[in-house]
């Protein structure tokens, strides 16, 4: 897998929620960059509407926590601490208990049915670039 | 280069038997409407009634579908309950992008449910589950329970019928994830007939990326064509409405039912107006970064002190037409009340305002009274309109059922033909612009304007002989075949000429050129002529309303004898391409 040199200290965030016009474009450019798939299955952002079309588009993404939930959830160590936020998967030591999905309230991590492991954000920014309307950026984290 | 797969699902609602097969014989036929015309050609009954119980519905995608900008479509294929002739239509929003998840290229769905139901494809498993709740729920209402069951939000696709398909209104669609269509012709007729109130797909299906290099580059040139250039401004700016404002000061839109073609109001429903005062959002098909499904907010007082309701309502330029010019509604929120109308019964908007426009000329000449109608209509008259559309809904006495067949057969039954606005028995789109138009519409495989858009060949202002015309109606109809077949938008076009085209099928390991895409538009054009004639279409049996030869049309007058010249010559060429082919 690619890894983008973001600045270490920076995060994924939503920054222009209103101007998300649901084109995918993100989740493509993760799954087919980062997982190299071209099920967006394996996109680890998600953008769907909240109560369907009528309602608003909103994006599932790690928020960037220091020393999340998730983590501490972990029993198998597979989750670190990132340095400036986040967290980094030890994919190999992932055991697929899913327990750290059920952590996080920021319902931002998802599982490979196929891989047997979860899916999380990498915190590397190449879904931004593919952003039409700047719905997402890399921040300082907060 | 790996071998590519075709799965097909088989739906038989009858015996509730569900068949997934690679076939890989048609793996040549890309996908959307090549393919789709080959699984018609296999399953439809060419003679039969449309609604016959084992006549089919099919629904295709295309290779490139999602993972390419702007390739959004999916194509639906099924004799046409309006026309008893092919019927063809395409829908965008999400069900590309499910069916790509469910690892599906096509749904076939034939067979009748003993009692209403919805089938939940999951991958390479459906289900049919009951509907019988949702039965006579609006498209909206239908869609939001569907919407709350367990899945995959954001990437599933909801296909729902109103009570127009309910009630076999010959004209209902099938609304997409709330905001798009399988339009025109009758969709939603023929899955109320079927009993089937829905569609959800969804799945997961893993595609890896084969040749992430060659594919990235690509991805990445047409991105920045769809997003860094100005080809497709038009569709992200103000929409196809940009065209009420450029059809009026030609003199070119259609008004009061094509009695005149300009007129003063037209300002107040402009894609202007619409822009600044009512839209709201614009929300997109998924992986088309432009967003050109513009959403305007319709508030609505409806008591004191400052009570309101709302509601979101997608527009566009033949929704401004036919709900709009054509009836003489000059009001956004008049239109935008006729439109949700339509859309929570789960009518087509242009045949509905087409048939409305004939209902109050018809009415006007004494052709027909209150006792047809119940209501008096008028042109303008929004709560008459209501009223109206209830009783085609409803089909409340034989006037309503024969109307609810559409206005080429009510105007059969009742008169007034020369000003009912069909062509090829379909209702016409909003353009009086010249002879491309009226031929293109015609001689079109659907009869829609989006065949060969005759309607853009006229306003090249260029002098066509009948030759020229001909050549390049067919030109642009075979062209958009093969188009179709990848779904690729149209409003895309232009992005994707035939040497992107063959990169992007190329990247993704498919063995295709410029001559073999250019072969697949000619048979699948071909295929599907011979499909209609064999459902008992023919060019001269073609008649065109006297209308679009007594009304002005962008400041002259077309005359009928160069329309029926210009039409032989096409059905000559036709001859000639079916006999050497």
């Amino acid at each position: 897998m690619k890894e983008k040199n973001h600045n270490n200290s920076k995060v994924l965030k939503v920054i222009n929620i209103g101007q998300c016009i649901g084109c995918y474009s993100c989740m493509l450019a993760c799954s087919t960059q980062v997982y190299n798939n071209f099920s967006l299955q394996k996109s680890a952002i998600r953008v769907k509407t909240s109560g369907g079309y009528q309602g608003r588009m909103v994006i599932n993404i790690c928020r960037g926590c220091m020393a999340g939930a998730c983590i501490a959830s972990c029993p198998s160590n597979a989750l670190e601490a990132r340095a400036g936020g986040g967290v980094i998967l030890h994919r190999e030591a992932c055991i697929g208990c899913k327990k750290c999905i059920s952590a996080c309230i920021g319902r931002a991590i998802t599982f490979d049915k196929e891989e047997k492991k979860v899916i999380l954000c990498r915190q590397c920014g190449i879904c931004v670039d593919s952003c039409p309307h700047h719905v997402i950026d890399m921040e300082e984290v907060q | 280069m790996k071998k590519k797969n075709m799965m097909i699902m088989t739906i038989n609602l009858s015996s509730r038997d569900v068949l997934i097969e690679d076939r890989e014989d048609l793996t040549g036929y890309l996908g959307g409407v090549a393919l789709a015309t080959q699984l018609l050609r296999e399953h439809v009954m060419v003679e039969k009634s449309s609604l016959e119980e084992m006549q089919p519905i099919i629904f295709t995608k295309g290779p490139l579908n999602t993972i390419f900008p702007a390739v959004t479509k999916t194509c639906s294929m099924f004799k046409s309950p309006l026309t008893e002739e092919l019927g063809e239509s395409y829908g965008g929003l999400r069900t590309a992008l499910a069916m790509g998840m469910a690892g599906l290229d096509g749904i076939v769905i034939f067979g009748k449910a003993k009692e209403p139901v919805y089938i939940h494809i999951d991958g390479e498993k459906a289900e049919m589950k009951d509907a019988k709740p949702l039965w006579y729920q609006n498209t909206d209402e239908t869609t939001r329970l569907l919407h709350e069951q367990v899945g995959r939000p954001g990437l599933r696709s909801i296909l729902a019928i109103g009570e127009g398909g309910i009630n076999q209104v010959r004209f209902a669609n099938v609304t997409v994830d709330t905001y798009r269509h399988f339009g025109r012709l009758g969709l939603g007729c023929l899955m109320g007939s079927k009993n089937l109130k829905a569609i959800v797909i969804e799945g997961e299906k893993s595609q890896p990326v084969e040749d992430p290099k060659s594919y990235r580059s690509l991805y990445r040139e047409v991105y920045k064509k769809v997003t860094k250039t100005d080809v497709m401004e038009k569709y992200h700016g103000l929409g196809t409405s940009i065209n009420i404002s450029l059809l009026n000061d030609l003199g070119g839109l259609p008004i009061n039912n094509f009695q005149k073609t300009s007129d003063v109001g037209a300002k107040a429903i402009s894609g202007e107006s619409f822009a600044q005062h009512r839209l709201i959002k614009k929300i997109a098909c998924s992986g088309c970064p432009i967003g050109c499904i513009h959403i305007a907010l319709h508030r609505k007082n409806f008591g004191e002190p400052y009570e309101y309701e709302m509601a979101t309502v997608s527009y566009d330029h033949e929704l401004i037409y036919s709900l709009g010019s054509m009836i003489g509604i000059w009001s956004m929120d008049g239109i935008l009340e006729l439109i949700e109308t339509v859309e929570l019964a789960g009518l087509d908007a242009i045949t509905t305002g087409v048939l409305l426009s004939w209902i109050t000329e018809a009415f006007d000449k004494e052709i027909i009274s209150t006792e047809e109608t119940i209501v008096r209509p008028k042109f303008g008259d929004v709560e008459g309109y209501k009223k109206i559309i209830h009783h085609l809904v409803k089909r409340s006495n034989d006037f309503y059922e024969e109307a609810s067949t559409g206005t080429y057969r009510v105007s059969r039954r009742y008169g007034g033909q020369d000003f009912a606005m069909v062509l090829g028995k379909n209702e016409v789109a909003g353009y009086h612009t010249g002879y491309g138009n009226i031929i293109g519409q015609a001689v079109g495989a659907r009869h829609s304007h989006l065949d060969n858009a005759g309607y853009a060949i006229d306003q090249e202002n260029q002098k066509y002989n009948q030759e020229e015309m001909v050549q390049k109606l067919m030109e642009e109809e075979i062209n958009r075949n093969f188009l179709n077949s990848l779904v690729i938008c149209l409003f895309a076009r232009k992005v994707y000429d035939d040497k992107t085209v063959v990169k992007a099928l190329n990247s993704i390991g498919y063995d295709f050129d410029e001559k073999k895409l250019k072969d697949l538009g000619l048979k699948t054009f071909l295929e599907k002529i011979r499909l209609k004639k064999e459902m008992g279409f023919h060019y001269k049996k073609t008649s065109f309303p006297k209308r679009f030869f007594e009304t002005s049309c962008c400041n002259t007058v077309i005359k009928k004898e160069e329309a029926e010249a210009i039409l032989n010559l096409y059905s000559e060429e036709v001859e000639k391409l079916l006999s050497h082919t």
